[in-house]
């Protein structure tokens, strides 16, 4: 990596400026976010008003509660739980939060901060 | 009581007076905390910033009369604990240490360079959050009178006094140690209302059966009232008390505050489990409480009579501890906000800039400036309305049709400048207050998402046809 020369290892955006290495890994972790709210809201619509749209009479219960609200709650409540935890652990990097000096952030580069 | 607490708080003054040297440093460390919270405190912080009086009194009152509709309502902010901190995540945190940002102002300061938003913004955290602020005044003085009988005024004033003379002298330190503290008493409070409302009504599944035999819409999506939680209504609480959360100032603040990305990561997991035994926990309680204790009129007075009517006096008083510390953060934290608006934002920025440098003169300024606003907000809750879930929903959608463009496209998009910043925030505003005003549910919808569309329309197509935002500011957020 090293004899590639330090210019090739920051590229310059549209700006002719290098960008903060960092940020690539932050965007994408915002998705994680956003996806994960995407799919609770799903969860929440479709078991809400799919299981619990018909007469009270034909509801079905788990663990006392009716369908549709443990599935849309309760469920989907420890899914995101269970999902935030997934993320965070697995998905998530540890990185410096202060501002970088040029060597900083070639060093965070090539120690695979910037791999996507 | 008062004595411990006046005396924790001349601990506090002392420190942040041996440690800021300098009018701007003691703005950070007032701010802030010097951002070092961790990851446990950065949770119970955001999570008693949002779950405010709205989840623990108006909440659970409305689930009572609704039933298990309201509960599933509520449910639209199961992403709130991982959501805003992810959205906002790392990179807010490296941008406001490039800034040098304090608040969410600080923040667009530096982004917009422009006078206008900055005054646009603080006008709006201003008028919002003082409405926000009273609403939260008055759930906690119903609270007070409701279980201990005390007359409404006289609660109103003994909780105003606690909270103003916290803040003002304590800054955000003294806010996040007590915001820490009041989120483990919520979570206690929570579970043990819960397991013996369980308890006593003989367990979840007889709960059930007691509230369809009342009325079955208690326990259908669309609850009891015909046309009222209609689909699009209830699923643009996804918008209001969900996603959009991100664009509460309060909430900002909270994330520009911790001390590492590790503390990121543990505050996002414990701030997705706390908050989701609070929402559960409190409005299931609200909604169960029906089949136990029935006829109670006004919903801001269920959960504290509930909680006096199945504990003992002495335990109820600890129980009720959880939701007055609920409203308590709240309000702390937002005074916080309001007093930075003024202070820092159009005081040090537009009148008098050389008070940046003097560290006794500006703490005296916010010292007065906290009272100050303390006692207007004194002066509205006087006189309350019938339920404060509604002034604290409008507070929460004003403030939102202000920042949440301006905060997420300054932060992600390039090309958003000033001009498009102010067409977002105005129109955002302004559609909002007139349906509010004028056209309750337009095409069936909560206001706020007309208002937020229209918003970040008018946002993205003003800021296309002006001039880019200057290189420098592109350099500083997107640089090295």
């Amino acid at each position: 990596m090293a004899e590639m020369g330090e210019r090739h290892i920051l590229e310059k955006n549209e700006y002719g400026f290098v960008e903060d290495p960092r940020y690539r890994e932050c965007e994408k972790e915002v998705w994680y976010g956003v996806l994960l709210g995407i799919v609770n809201l799903v969860i929440w619509a479709a078991a809400g008003y799919g299981l619990g749209s018909g007469p009270v009479e034909n509801y079905s219960y788990i663990m006392g509660f009716p369908a549709w609200f443990f599935v849309s709650c309760i469920a989907n409540s420890l899914l995101a739980i269970v999902a935030t935890i997934y993320i965070v652990k697995r998905k998530m990097r540890v990185m410096p939060l202060d501002p970088m000096t040029e060597e900083e952030a070639e060093e965070y580069v090539r120690n695979g901060g910037g791999k996507s | 009581m008062y004595f411990i607490g006046f005396y924790a708080l001349k601990l506090v003054n002392s420190a942040s007076l041996r440690k800021g040297g300098s009018g701007s440093a003691y703005m950070e460390e007032y701010m802030t905390g010097g951002r070092g919270t961790g990851g446990f405190v950065l949770a119970m912080t955001l999570v008693a910033t949002y779950l405010s009086a709205g989840s623990f009194i108006g909440g659970p009152g409305t689930a009572y009369t609704h039933g298990l509709a309201w509960v599933f309502l509520a449910m639209s902010q199961i992403p709130t604990g991982y959501y805003t901190l992810m959205v906002l995540g790392k990179k807010f945190a490296i941008v406001s240490r490039k800034t040098g940002a304090n608040s969410i102002s600080d923040f667009l300061r530096a982004r917009y360079e422009s006078s206008a938003v900055l005054i646009i913004a603080s006008l709006s955290i201003i008028c919002f959050l003082i409405a926000a602020m009273a609403a939260q005044l008055i759930g906690a003085s119903r609270l007070l009178q409701g279980s201990t009988g005390l007359d409404y005024t006289t609660a109103l004033i003994f909780f105003a006094i606690t909270v103003v003379v916290h803040t003002a002298i304590g800054g955000f330190r003294g806010v996040v140690f007590n915001d820490t503290l009041q989120g483990a008493v919520m979570t206690l409070s929570t579970l043990a209302l819960f397991i013996a409302i369980v308890m006593k009504g003989g367990g979840i599944g007889n709960i059930v059966q007691a509230m369809k035999a009342i009325n079955p819409g208690m326990i259908s999506p669309y609850g009891v009232k015909e046309g009222f939680m209609t689909v699009p209504w209830v699923s643009s609480f996804w918008v209001l008390v969900g996603f959009a959360v991100v664009g509460l100032p309060a909430v900002a603040q909270r994330a520009m505050s911790y001390r590492d990305s590790k503390s990121l990561h543990s505050g996002i997991i414990y701030g997705t489990i706390v908050s989701l035994v609070l929402l559960t926990g409190m409005h299931l309680a609200g909604a169960f409480g029906v089949t136990q204790v029935a006829g109670i009129k006004s919903g801001d007075l269920v959960i504290p009579t509930l909680i006096t009517s199945l504990f003992h006096p002495v335990v109820a008083g600890l129980i009720l501890a959880g939701p007055l510390a609920a409203v308590m953060s709240t309000v702390d934290s937002q005074l916080l906000v309001v007093v930075a608006a003024i202070v820092n934002d159009l005081l040090v920025n537009y009148i008098k800039p050389d008070l940046k440098a003097k560290f006794k003169t500006l703490r005296t300024i916010t010292v007065v400036t906290s009272f100050i606003v303390g006692l207007i907000i004194v002066v509205l809750a006087f006189d309350p309305p019938e339920l404060m879930v509604w002034l604290n929903l409008f507070a929460t959608a004003g403030q939102l049709s202000t920042f949440l463009w301006p905060t997420i496209l300054g932060l992600y998009w390039k090309g958003a400048n000033a001009p498009g910043a102010i067409a977002g925030m105005v129109t955002g505003i302004g559609t909002y207050l007139f349906s509010n005003y004028l056209l309750p549910r337009p095409l069936g919808l909560h206001p706020i998402v007309p208002s937020l569309a229209l918003s970040l329309l008018a946002f993205i197509a003003v800021a296309k046809v002006t001039r880019k935002p200057s290189e420098k500011v592109i350099r500083l957020f997107w640089g090295l």
